[in-house]
C-alpha cells in the first residue's frame, strides 16, 4: 500500500503500454470509477482539514460572498484565546466528564448484553432489534421523552417521589451532564452491542467447553476467557465511543436547553457552534475544531498502540 | 486497521446443544438480565407513543397504562405548527439525495478499491478510513464557511446534501463484500471480452445484493436524523427537515402551547416511525456479521 501512496496521476498516457501501466496502475479505469468518491473527499472532507486549521491561524471573519477583505495572520493567537477562555476549559472538562462516565459503563453494558444474547436464545431477534432501536431512532425524537420523563413533574420523579433530586435532573448543575452520559450511553449500547456479538463469534468455543470440565463457574470463565477474546472488539468500541464524545451537540443543545444550567453541560461542539456561528468567529470555533480533532486521534492512537503491544 | 482484522465475522449461531450443555437448567439468570434490558431499550418508545395521545400530560405510573381518553389532538396541533407534510418531504429529499449518490457513486468507488489496481488506490483507502475517525461535526466550521458563505448554498437541498453525499462507510462495506468475492470470477468475465462496467453490473453487482441493503439501511439513518448540519444550513422553516424544525419547536415555541409535551410526542413519533419500521421490517440486514464487516475500519 505504502508504494502506491502517492497523490492519482490524471497526466494523459501518451506513451507505450507499460509506461501507462506505470503511471496510471494495471487498470486505469479504477480511477474513472473512484474518481467521484476522491473529489468528494477532496471537497468536504481534506479541504475543509486544512481550511480549518488556515482558520485557526487567521483573523477570520465572516464576509459577503466575494467581497475582498484583510484577514490576517495572527499565529496562535486564536489558540491562547481559546484555552484562556473558562467556557472553553468548563466545555472539555465536561467532556472527559462525559468519558468517564459513558465509556465504561458502554464497554460493560454491551458486552454482559452481548454474552447474554449470544447462543441459541428464545427470541433472540426481537431481543436484538430491541436494543438497537434506540440506536436507529434521531436524537431529536428521543430527547423529546427524556424530556418528558426527566423534567421535574415527571415520571422519574413521581417514582422517586421524596428521593427525586432538587434542582431536577435537567436543570441541576450536578447531574445534567451524568444524565447526558446516560442518554448517550443508552442511545448508543445496540450498535456496541452487535459489535461484541461479532467479536464474540471468534472467540474459540472449546475454550468454554475446557472451562466447563475443569468446573469453573460461569463468571469466571466471562472473566477469563470472553473478556480477553474479545480484547480488539474493546479498543474498537472504546475508539468509537470516545469519537461519538466529542461530537457531543444534539444532547446538550436540546435536553439541557444549551448546555445549561450555566455550561455546566455545554460540551465543545457546542461552544463550536456558539462561538463560530452565533457569535460570529470563526477562527477560535475552528482553533476548537482543530484542537478536538487531535485529542481524537490521540486517543485513537493510544488505543491501537496498547492493542499492538502484545 | 489492526483492530478491525481481527474482528473477522463469521455466522452468528453457535450450535444449540453445545448451549443447553453450558447452562443446564440455569438460563432463567439470563433471560432476567435480557427481558430487564429490553424493557429499559423499549419502555421509552411506549411512553413516548402514549404521551403523544394524552389530551392531557399525565406523568404518574398510571398514566403509562391509560384506560381512555387518547386522542389524536396532539398530532393536529404539531401538523398546524410544523407544516409536518413539507418537514418530511424535506427530510425525504435530504435522505434520497444521499441514498442516490452513495448507491451511484459509493458502488463505484467501492468497487475500483476492492478490485482494480489503479494509481492512487492505498491514499483513497487510507483517507476513507481516516474520515471514519476525523467526524463531520468537527470539521462543521470550515464546510460551514465553503458551503454557506462561500458558494451561498444556504437553504438549499443541494447544501443540505453536499456533505453527506457519499457515506463513507457504506463504500467501506461495498469494498469488504466485492473483496470477498472470488478472483477467478473475474479473471473468467475478463478473459471472455466483459468490459469492468458491464463485470460490476451483471457480476459483482448481484452478488451483493445482502450488502447494498445494509449499507443503504446505515446510510439511511444518518441523513434522516442529522440535526446539526441541516440545522446550521436552513434558515427557512419551509426548507427545514422533520429533525430540525422539531427541535425549533422544542426550544423555541413549546412554552406557548397547550399541552407541549403531547405536541413535542407527536412530531416526535412521526420523527421515529420511518427508521424504526424499516430497521423492524429489515432486521435481517443488520445482523451483527453485516456490521462487523462494515466497521472494521
Amino acid at each position: 500500500m505504502k508504494a502506491e501512496a502517492e497523490t492519482a496521476s490524471t497526466d494523459k498516457p501518451s506513451s507505450p503500454r507499460s509506461r501507462r501501466t506505470a503511471i496510471l496502475g494495471r487498470q486505469p479505469l479504477g480511477l474513472v470509477f473512484a474518481a467521484p468518491y476522491a473529489v468528494f473527499l477532496a471537497a468536504v472532507f481534506a479541504y475543509p482539514l486544512g481550511l480549518a486549521v488556515w482558520i485557526s491561524f487567521q483573523d477570520y471573519f465572516f464576509a459577503a460572498p466575494g467581497a475582498q477583505v484583510d484577514r490576517p495572520f495572527v499565529g496562535l493567537e486564536n489558540y491562547k484565546t481559546v484555552l484562556g477562555d473558562p467556557a472553553v476549559r468548563r466545555s472539555f472538562l465536561n467532556v472527559i466528564q462525559f468519558l468517564l462516565i459513558n465509556v465504561p459503563l458502554t464497554v460493560v453494558l454491551s458486552l454482559v448484553l452481548a454474552s447474554a444474547l449470544n447462543g441459541a436464545i428464545r427470541g433472540r431477534a426481537a431481543l436484538r432489534v430491541a436494543y438497537y432501536i434506540p440506536y436507529v431512532t434521531a436524537s431529536v425524537a428521543l430527547v423529546a421523552v427524556w424530556l418528558f420523563l426527566f423534567s421535574s413533574g415527571g415520571m422519574v420523579n413521581q417514582l422517586l417521589g421524596p428521593l427525586a433530586p432538587d434542582p431536577s435532573w435537567l436543570v441541576n448543575s450536578a447531574l445534567a451532564m451524568p444524565v447526558i452520559a446516560i442518554f448517550v450511553t443508552w442511545k448508543q449500547l445496540g450498535f456496541f452491542i452487535l459489535l461484541y456479538l461479532a467479536a464474540l463469534q471468534n472467540v474459540p468455543k472449546e475454550l468454554y467447553e475446557a472451562a466447563a470440565v475443569d468446573g469453573a463457574r460461569r463468571f469466571r470463565s466471562f472473566t477469563n476467557i470472553t473478556v480477553p477474546g474479545v480484547r480488539p472488539a474493546t479498543v474498537l468500541v472504546v475508539i468509537l465511543a470516545t469519537i461519538t464524545g466529542a461530537n457531543l451537540f444534539t444532547e446538550p443543545y436540546l435536553l439541557t436547553n444549551g448546555g445549561g444550567p450555566d455550561g455546566a453541560s455545554s460540551s465543545p461542539v457546542l461552544v463550536m457552534y456558539q462561538k463560530g456561528i452565533e457569535q460570529g468567529n470563526p477562527d477560535t470555533a475552528s482553533a476548537i475544531g482543530v484542537i478536538l480533532v487531535i485529542g481524537v486521534l490521540l486517543i485513537s492512537l493510544v488505543n491501537r498502540k496498547l492493542l499492538e503491544r502484545d | 486497521m489492526a483492530t478491525a482484522q481481527q474482528l473477522e465475522t463469521t455466522e452468528e449461531s453457535t450450535p444449540p446443544e453445545q448451549m443447553v450443555d453450558r447452562s443446564k437448567g440455569r438460563l432463567w439468570p439470563r433471560y432476567l438480565v435480557l427481558a430487564l434490558g429490553a424493557l429499559i431499550f423499549v419502555f421509552p418508545f411506549y411512553y413516548m407513543l402514549i404521551g403523544s395521545l394524552q389530551k392531557e400530560p399525565d406523568t404518574s405510573l398510571a398514566g403509562a397504562v391509560p384506560t381512555g381518553g387518547l386522542t389524536l389532538d396532539n398530532y393536529s396541533q404539531i401538523n398546524d405548527r410544523l407544516n409536518l407534510v413539507q418537514a418530511l418531504a424535506n427530510s425525504g429529499i435530504f435522505t434520497g439525495g444521499v441514498l442516490l449518490f452513495t448507491v451511484v457513486f459509493g458502488v463505484l468507488a467501492g468497487y475500483a478499491l476492492a478490485r482494480l489496481h489503479f494509481r492512487g488506490q492505498g491514499t483513497l483507502f487510507a483517507v476513507m478510513l481516516l474520515v471514519q475517525i476525523v467526524p463531520f461535526q468537527l470539521l462543521v466550521i470550515p464546510i460551514y464557511v465553503m458551503v454557506v458563505r462561500t458558494y451561498g448554498l444556504a437553504d438549499t437541498y443541494a447544501g443540505m446534501i453536499l456533505p453527506f453525499a457519499i457515506n463513507s462507510t457504506a463504500v467501506f462495506i461495498f469494498r469488504q463484500f466485492f473483496m470477498q468475492l472470488p478472483e477467478d470470477l473475474f479473471s473468467a468475465a475478463r478473459i471472455d471480452g466483459a468490459g469492468e462496467f458491464r463485470i460490476l453490473w451483471s457480476i459483482a453487482l448481484p452478488l451483493v445484493r445482502p450488502a447494498l441493503v445494509t449499507a443503504l439501511l446505515l446510510t439511511f439513518i444518518g441523513p434522516w436524523n442529522e440535526f446539526l448540519w441541516p440545522f446550521l444550513v436552513t434558515k427557512e422553516a419551509d426548507m427545514q427537515p422533520l429533525a430540525v424544525s422539531l427541535a425549533n419547536y422544542i426550544s423555541n415555541i413549546a412554552g406557548r402551547a397547550a399541552n407541549p409535551y403531547g405536541a413535542i410526542l407527536a412530531g416526535a413519533v412521526v420523527l421515529a416511525i420511518p427508521a424504526v419500521v424499516l430497521f423492524v421490517a429489515f432486521q435481517k440486514h443488520f445482523t451483527s456479521s453485516d456490521l462487523g464487516s462494515g466497521v472494521k475500519g
